[in-house]
Parts: structure tokens; sequence; C-alpha cells
């Protein structure tokens, strides 16, 4: 049955035809939108990112002996082989492969080991448990970095922290530095793995173990040759995404690293592009691109070749609990005795810091006070000239800008989520829609903090009619809206495919135009796919701190830029305050998702 | 109103050539059934009929006027073909209610509300349905939607309707209810029909003409007891009926305008009158093809029989399939009632030479009708 299509010759008539059905036919224009859309958003803010670092720019010029403008190496020589380059590059990038490798040496098992325990065991509480564990991962990273601080800081940051006030010296290099950052990552990161792990095992058909127990093998066989092996391709996507989040991270690093000079790839980066050689800072974000990606094709590669099995489901009953025995009672005490001081003791002792005059001086009622949060600058203590934050024009205003950045871009997100989502199902197999899914995949292998900078570098110049959006609220959007693209489109993939094609031919067939068949049928289908979508991205937004970072403006700052700032300028109550309302905010969205649109938590990012 | 004629249609997927030079003309008012195994083209075509798919080759014209041109790159829109579609999985929309799933079309075309209404709660009547106007789809049971997606066709006049296997997803006593319903609103409307399926039972009791597909090629095209009593091909043959058909190597020669057969079943000589055009000159290897209730059996022998013996027999009730050996070849045999044999037991093989066909072996083209 096989052949191939005849060509045929082209006459006029012909012709008119085939130009009428393309600019008829309304599809075809909205896939050249999103053509343009991604073009312009993804593939030509890296190309002038490259080019940035090959030209001389003004501030260069004179030290590598050229005219602006021209062609260059000075910046990836300066950035591989010069005299500094071992304190730029060469160190940052060791500090960075040293955090990621031990953050995923630990929060990689921990969290596979978690997933099986939660999954597969009859661990006691399991149910209560589960959710718990889950609890972490909707805290943003650099909050609880906020929290390490509030338990650990020692007398360099300004206000010692809970465990000085008790009298305990804490060291440096644990309260600050790879350690600390270490230890902050793989309490956040930890979910990954442990979401990843936890879907993989409760989709495998647990006839397929039951079936190795007929054959006649013991637990342990089981575990060893048929569950491990199945999951095994999710343990290393868990592995391969948490190396290229912690190689992108900002926040947590920048929180824990610079008060000791302790620089990462991220942090040096933003210090370039802030006050330093900004052709090197690009540089450096296409170098961490770089990186990412190949962790990105790596992952694709490993489970591209073992998916096959890794989705063999089916009904997926878990029947086959794995006793624990004796070991039940102290593994549960031992989970829950974790997640107390790993995360709810910080957090407690995060907001109880927050009620303090001094940190770590006790909490006697000379100390608490509600200054942090209503206080009037009349009444402020020594060294403080802010008021409490619910009276403070920059908390309103960083407050304002959160909600309004979230709602706005979440929206927008969502929209062209769907969009994407639509013309790549719609196009499957053909040559735009396997284009636009793998335009709309690319901001996702750019670590976020380069994501800032590659918009930064792109947008902070006029380029034709569209004037330098550096400052504006209009590039904070921007900017968070293209990094979502691929994880918004993924979630209107999902939604469209639900939608089948027949739905819209049976409608094409009653004679309805594209745009009715848009508006009456898929879109009152989408409904529900696009809001849970929305709200799930919407939290993402709420919750980032490291995208945005490059971009702050005093006009533009959100809350968790903000309560960095306040860290970074030794006010901790009030950061801490900050943090706290930034939680809230977002365990009520999770709620919201949760309750009112039935989003699934474990789905969303970050 | 609602003649079809498809000429040297071509449909490839990649390089996958599915549709093979396709010439079918559908008149007015038939019930023309596409029937062929899975995969052969059957939902491709009623695809480009309605205009969901678009051919590489071809034209198709509808009362004449042409709705494709291949070579112009002319494709009519669906909506404007005047014409209806069942799909297989019914789509009707999950978001509507079965009032609105059918008015659906109406409302596109902009009729007045009470005409609406009245054509909807008519289209509704007619498939016994009108109770279950304010349901959603999900509310109702596999037959009711069944019904709910015919009333969404009808509704809209329209004058071919096309029917992708409809019954499939129904259960086998539905299905038969169905049946009746398709061919009794076939004769009240009189609209033309064109109806996919790989049932041949379907296609046998409901159609007007019969479309046989393989392999993405048209075999043939035929009133449903001419598809069965004369199939075009080997294959054809093979399809059409169930128990299959019996095939008998054997040698034929074909000389001074008669075709003489020779097999195991004993020898034939047959007038040029029951001869077809594809039979070739001289000698010739053929294949006969029986229908297994053509076969008389006795259990004594007799004028004319050919021995045979019992290798096992199925009683079923109301028919026995009884297999024996004649010679070297294997035949299947179906008696009325309930008849029982012992296993080896001696039987006579009685044959009207007028009742079967005889094929080509190498051509594998029908050669000698039954009559
Ligand atoms: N959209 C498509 N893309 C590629 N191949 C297709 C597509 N639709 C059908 N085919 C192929 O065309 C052939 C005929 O399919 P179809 O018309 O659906 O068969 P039938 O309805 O007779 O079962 C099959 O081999 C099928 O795999
Ligand atoms: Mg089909």
């Amino acid at each position: 049955m096989s052949g191939k299509a005849p060509k045929k010759p082209m006459t006029a008539k012909r012709l008119k035809n085939l130009v009428l059905s393309v600019v008829t036919n309304p599809f075809n224009l909205i896939v050249l939108i999103s053509l343009v859309m991604l073009i312009c958003l993804v593939a030509v803010p890296l190309v002038s990112v490259l080019k940035t670092t090959f030209t001389l720019a003004r501030a260069e010029a004179r030290r590598a002996g050229g005219q602006v403008g021209d062609f260059t190496l000075y910046y990836w020589k300066y950035l591989f082989a010069s005299k500094l380059s071992m304190a730029t590059f060469w160190r940052p990038l060791s500090h960075s492969l040293l955090i990621s490798f031990f953050t995923c040496l630990i929060a990689v098992p921990f969290g596979s080991i978690m997933a099986w325990l939660m999954v597969r065991s009859d661990l006691p509480g399991k149910s209560v448990l589960s959710l718990l564990i889950i609890v972490p991962y909707m805290i943003p990273s650099w909050c609880k970095s906020m929290a390490w601080l509030s338990v650990f800081r020692n007398a360099r940051g300004g206000s010692p922290g809970f465990l000085e006030g008790l009298g305990i010296a804490v060291p440096d290099w644990l309260a600050y530095g790879p350690v600390a950052i270490i230890m902050v990552m793989v309490l956040h990161y930890y979910a990954y793995s442990y979401i990843m792990v936890s879907g993989t095992l409760q989709s495998i058909n647990s006839e397929l173990e039951e079936m190795g127990e007929i054959q006649g093998a013991n637990k342990l066989q089981i575990i060893r040759s048929i569950t491990l092996p199945l999951v095994l391709p999710a343990v290393l996507s868990g592995l391969i995404m948490t190396l290229s989040k912690t190689l992108g991270a900002y926040g947590v690093p920048a929180n824990l690293g610079l008060r000791i000079g302790y620089y990462t790839l991220s942090t040096r980066m933003y210090d370039a592009l802030g006050a330093g050689t900004k052709g090197i800072g690009y540089a450096m974000a296409l170098l961490m691109v770089f990186m990412a990606s190949g962790c990105i094709f790596a992952n694709k590669i490993i489970t591209g070749t073992r998916k096959s099995y890794a989705t063999i489901g089916g009904k997926g009953g878990h029947s086959n609990v794995l006793h624990l025995g004796k070991a039940k009672y102290p593994l549960m005490i031992f989970l829950i005795v974790f997640l107390i001081v790993a995360l709810f003791v910080p957090m407690m002792i995060l907001v109880l810091e927050s009620f303090q005059v001094s940190t770590g001086a006790g909490y006697g009622l000379d100390n608490l006070t509600l200054y942090n949060w209503i206080g009037d600058l009349s009444e402020a203590p020594k060294n403080v000239n802010f008021p409490g934050i619910f009276k403070n024009p920059d908390f309103t205003k960083a407050l304002w800008n959160t909600v309004r950045l979230t709602v706005i871009a979440s929206i927008i997100t969502a929209f062209c989520g769907q969009f994407f989502g639509y013309v790549s199902t719609r196009g499957r197999g053909k040559w735009y829609g396997s284009l636009i899914e793998q335009l709309v995949f690319v901001p996702y292998l750019i670590p976020s903090i380069a994501f800032g900078a590659i918009f930064l570098g792109m947008f902070s110049v006029k380029h034709g009619p569209i004037p330098s959006l550096y400052g504006t609220f209009a590039l904070v959007v921007l900017v968070s809206v293209v990094k979502h693209f691929p994880f918004a489109s993924r979630s209107g993939m999902a939604n469209m495919m639900q939608i089948s094609t027949e739905l819209e031919e049976a409608a094409d067939v009653a004679g309805a135009s594209f745009w009715q068949r848009i508006f009456r049928i898929v879109l009152p289908l989408s409904k529900n796919g696009f809001l849970s979508g929305m709200m799930l991205v919407f939290i993402t937004i709420a919750k980032e701190l490291d995208v945005i970072a490059l971009l702050m403006t005093p006009s533009t700052r959100t809350l968790s830029y903000l309560a960095f700032v306040y860290s970074a300028d030794a006010l901790p109550q009030m950061a801490d305050a900050i943090s706290i309302v930034m939680v809230v905010f977002i365990m009520l969205s999770y709620l919201i998702a949760n309750k009112v649109f039935h989003a699934d938590i474990s789905k969303s990012m970050g | 109103m609602g003649r079809i004629e498809l000429k040297n249609i071509d449909k490839f997927y990649g390089n996958n050539h599915v549709l093979k030079n396709l010439n079918l003309t559908i008149e007015d008012g038939d019930f023309m059934t596409l029937l062929g195994p899975s995969g052969c083209g059957k939902t491709t075509t009623l695809r480009i009929i309605s205009g969901l798919e678009k051919p590489q080759n071809g034209t198709m014209t509808m009362d004449g006027k042409e709705v494709i041109n291949a070579n112009d790159a002319f494709f009519l829109e669906p909506g404007k073909r005047e014409l209806n579609l069942v799909f297989q999985s019914y789509a009707l929309w999950p978001h509507m209610t079965v009032f609105d799933n059918v008015a659906f079309g109406l409302k596109i075309k902009k009729m007045k509300k009470e005409q609406i209404k009245m054509q909807v709660m008519d289209a509704l009547e007619k498939m016994r349905i009108a109770q279950y106007a304010d349901r959603y789809p999900s509310e109702l049971s596999g037959g009711q939607q069944q019904r709910v997606a015919m009333a969404r066709a009808i509704a809209g006049h329209s004058k071919i309707l096309l029917l992708d296997e409809p019954l499939s997803n129904l259960d086998a006593k539905l299905r038969i209810d169905m049946r009746a319903e398709l061919k009794r609103l076939h004769n009240e409307m009189g609209t033309t029909i064109i109806y996919v399926t790989h049932d041949q039972i379907e296609a046998m009791t409901m159609s007007t003409k019969i479309a046989l597909f393989s392999a993405g090629e048209l075999i043939q095209v035929a009133k449903p007891l001419d598809l069965y009593t004369n199939p075009a091909t080997l294959m054809a043959a093979d399809f059409i009926g169930n128990p299959r058909i019996n095939f008998i190597n054997g040698k034929a020669k074909y000389e001074g305008g008669e075709m003489k057969v020779a097999c195991s079943l004993g020898n034939f000589t047959f007038p040029k009158k029951d001869v077809t055009e594809a039979a070739p000159a001289g000698e010739f290897d053929c294949v006969i093809g029986i229908r297994p209730e053509q076969i008389e059996m006795h259990r004594e022998a007799g004028e004319g029989m050919v021995e045979a013996k019992v290798y096992a027999d199925q009683p079923a009730g109301s028919e026995t399939l009884i297999t024996v050996v004649c010679s070297e070849d294997e035949l299947l045999v179906k008696q009325i009632g309930i008849q029982m044999y012992t296993m080896n037991q001696p039987v006579y093989l009685k044959i009207d030479p007028d009742k079967f066909n005889v094929y080509d072996a190498k051509s594998e083209k029908l050669v000698k009708f039954a009559v």
C-alpha cells in the first residue's frame, strides 16, 4: 500500500484555489500568529543575546582595542582564559556543580524512597503524611532560605538568629555558604523526585508485581527486579530536573551565599549584568542555557528509550503492599520528626521572629511587638527606618505588583497555552505542529535567572517600533508569560487532546465556520482545563523570584523581591513578615485551585 | 436529488496509498453500503465525500455539480455540501443538551426559532427519543446516544446521509432493532444513504447496493444478493458469506463456445451464456466456489452423487455444519435443523453445477456465473 502522491502541474486555477484555501482558512492565520509570536519571543532573544556576546560594547571598546559594534571574542576569552577567569567563571562554576551534585545526591534518593514508602508500604498514617510531604513544595525556595536564616543567622548577618539567641554559637560554614544552600535546596527539591516517582509507582499495574510473586520471587527480589527497573526512568527524570533547577537557582544561593562572598554561576552572572561587564554576564547566561539543555536532552534520551515500558500502567490497583513489620513505627516517627524539625519548626521560628523586637533575644513579652507588621515610623526602634509592612508604601506597592503580575501574567499565559495547545494538537504530524511544539518547549531549557538575563539583553534597547522596555512592568509580565509557556501549553495540549477532532468535524459538516467551532465547541469544552491550568500558572508565578530578579526596579518590585532586599539589608523581621504574607497568599491560591478548580497541585512547577 | 459520482480518486497519507483510483457512482435514493475489512479505506472514502479529507487525485460531483477537483485544488467546504454525517463515536457535543445537539446545525443556518423547534422535535420523535430532549449526552445509554446522533444527522433534511459504522458500539440485540429502524427511515425519507460497515450481515440486510473494498481498491459494486451469488473475485467470494464458501481446485478448458471443468466433484460442461468475459481461452487452472448450503448431502448413495467421509459435525440447533472430506478436498456443508453424524461415516454429495462459481486461479476473477 505504498506509493507517492503525484506532483500536479500548476495551473492558474489551481494556484488560485490553493491560495484561497490557505488565505480563507482562519486556522492558518492562528498558526501564523503562533509562529511569529514564538519566534519573536523565544528564538530571536536567544540569537540576539548570542550576538551581543560577540559584539564589542562601548564600555569595553577601549580596553579591547576596537570599535563599538566590532566582532570580538573578548568576552568569551575573558571568561575562559584570562587572569580573572578563575574568580569570574571557574570557581563559581565549581561551586554551582558542587551544590547541584550534593543536592541531587541527597534529594533524589530521599524523595524516591519517600515516594515508595507512601505508595507501596503499609506505613501507618500514610494519608496524612503524604499530604504533609507535599506542603514544603508549595513554599517558595527563597522563603525556605529565610527560614534557614531565622534559625542559623549569626552576628555576621547583622542580627542573631534563633540558635545564637539560645547562646549556641553558629559558625559561618553552617549559617551561610554551600552547606546551608545544599540543605535548603534538598528540602525544596526532594519534592520533584517524590512527585515523579510516586506518580509512576501509582501507575504501575500491581499485576506485574503479582506475576513475579506467582513465579516464586520474594518481596525483595520483586522490588529489585521488577519495581526498581520500572521506576528507574522516573528517578532519572527527577535527578535531571533537580540538576537543571539547582544549576539555575538564584534566590537561595544569593540569600545564603553572598554574605560570605560565596558565589555560584547564577549569582556571579547577576553581578556581571548588574554592575559588571554585561557581555560576560550574557555569555554566562548562554553557558547556563547550554548546561541545562544538556541535562534535559539527556533526560529525553534516557526516558525516550525507556518510556515504552514506564507507561505500561493500566489499572494500577495497589494491592501489593509491602509490610514493613517492626520498622514501621520507627519509620513513621522518623518521618514525623523530620517534617517537624526540617519544615515546620523553621517556619514557626520565622513567624515568631516577625514579632520580635530584636532577633535572637528570646520570646519574653518585652521582646515581642507588632511593630514589624503594623508599626508607625514614629515608634520605630533604633536602626530601623521603615514602618511596619502594612503601613509601608513599599510593601503595599509590592503587594499590588505581585497581585497584578500574577493575575495578568497567568491569564495571558494560560490563554496562550490553550492557543498553542490547540495549534500543535491539531497540527500533529504537520511541520508547523512540531515546530510550535518545539519552540514552546525552549524556555524550559533556559534556567530561570538566565532567562531573565536574555530578556533583559533583548528588551533593554530599542528595536524598531518596540521601545526599550527596561524598568517597565510590561517587561516583567512578558518574561513571566514566556517563561511559563512550556508548562501552560503542556496543559493546553492535554486539554485539547481530550476534545476529539470529530466533535469539531461534526460541527464542520453541520456548516459551522471556524470561529463558530472555536466559540461554540472548543472553548466551552476546554473551560475547566483552562481554569485549572491558569490557577497552577498563577501559583507558580506568585512564587517566582529567579526569573524576574534581574528585571526588578523600585517601581516594579514584587513581594518576593522586596523580602529578598530587606533580608539583604539586615531587616530580617520585615523580610520574615513579607515571606509570611507570601506563604499565606500561595496557600490560599492552592486551596482555591484545588477546591474550586480541581487543579492537581503536584502538577505545578517551581 | 442526491446523486454522487466519484472519479479516479486517489488518497495518500504520506507514502501510504490508501485509496487507489476509486470510481463509484451512488444514485439518488440508494442505500449504498461500503463494505470491507477494517483498514481498507471505507472511512477515508466517507470523509472524502463529506469534505473532511482532501484526495490528491480525482473529481467528485453531486447532482452534476463539481465539489472536488484535485487538479484545480478545488474542494468545496463540508458545510456547503448539504450532507450529514454520523461518526462511529457519535461525536455528540458533551456540553450541549440533546435538543441543542440536534438544533446546532439549524441554528448555524440561522433558521427561525419555531422552525428549529419543529424540526428538532420531529427528528427526535422519528428516532423515538423526544422525552430525552433536555438531557446531556452523558446521561444517556449507548443506544440512546446513537439515536441522538441519528436525529442530529436527519434534522437538517440533508439530501445525503453518511453513516460510519453507526451500530458497531451497540450490543447485538440493539443492533438488530436499529437495522430495522434505519431501513424504515431510508424508505420514509428517501434520502441517499452511504453506510460504512465491516459487518456483511448489516450490508446484506439493509442496502440496495454494496460496494466491496479491499486494501484501498473497489472490488465490486452490486445488489446484495448478486454480490452473494456471483462475487467477482476469489477475495470477494471469500469475504462474503458466513459460513465461508468452499474452494476446490480444478482444471478448466474453454474452447468451442463451451467451458469444461474437472474437479474432485466430477466433470461439468457449461454453455457460453454462463461464461464471463474474464475467462481465458484454452486450458487453465481454476477454483470452484460452492456455498455450504448449495451442497446436498445424503446418507445413501444415489444417481450422480460423489462419495465423501464425515470429518466432524457441529449441530447448532437451527442448523448443522458438517465438515466432509471428498478425495483430497475438505468441504463444509450446511443443513437445516439438528442432524447427527458419526465420524468417518460415508456420505454422498449432490451438486447442482448451475449453483456454483468458477474462478480463474491466475487472475482470481469470476469466469462462470451461478444462476
Ligand atoms: N489521518 C490518517 N493519517 C494516516 N493514515 C491514515 C489516517 N486515516 C486513515 N489512515 C490509514 O488509511 C487506511 C484506511 O483507513 P480507514 O479508511 O480508516 O479504514 P476503514 O474505515 O476501512 O477501517 C488505514 O491503513 C489507515 O491506517
Ligand atoms: Mg473505519
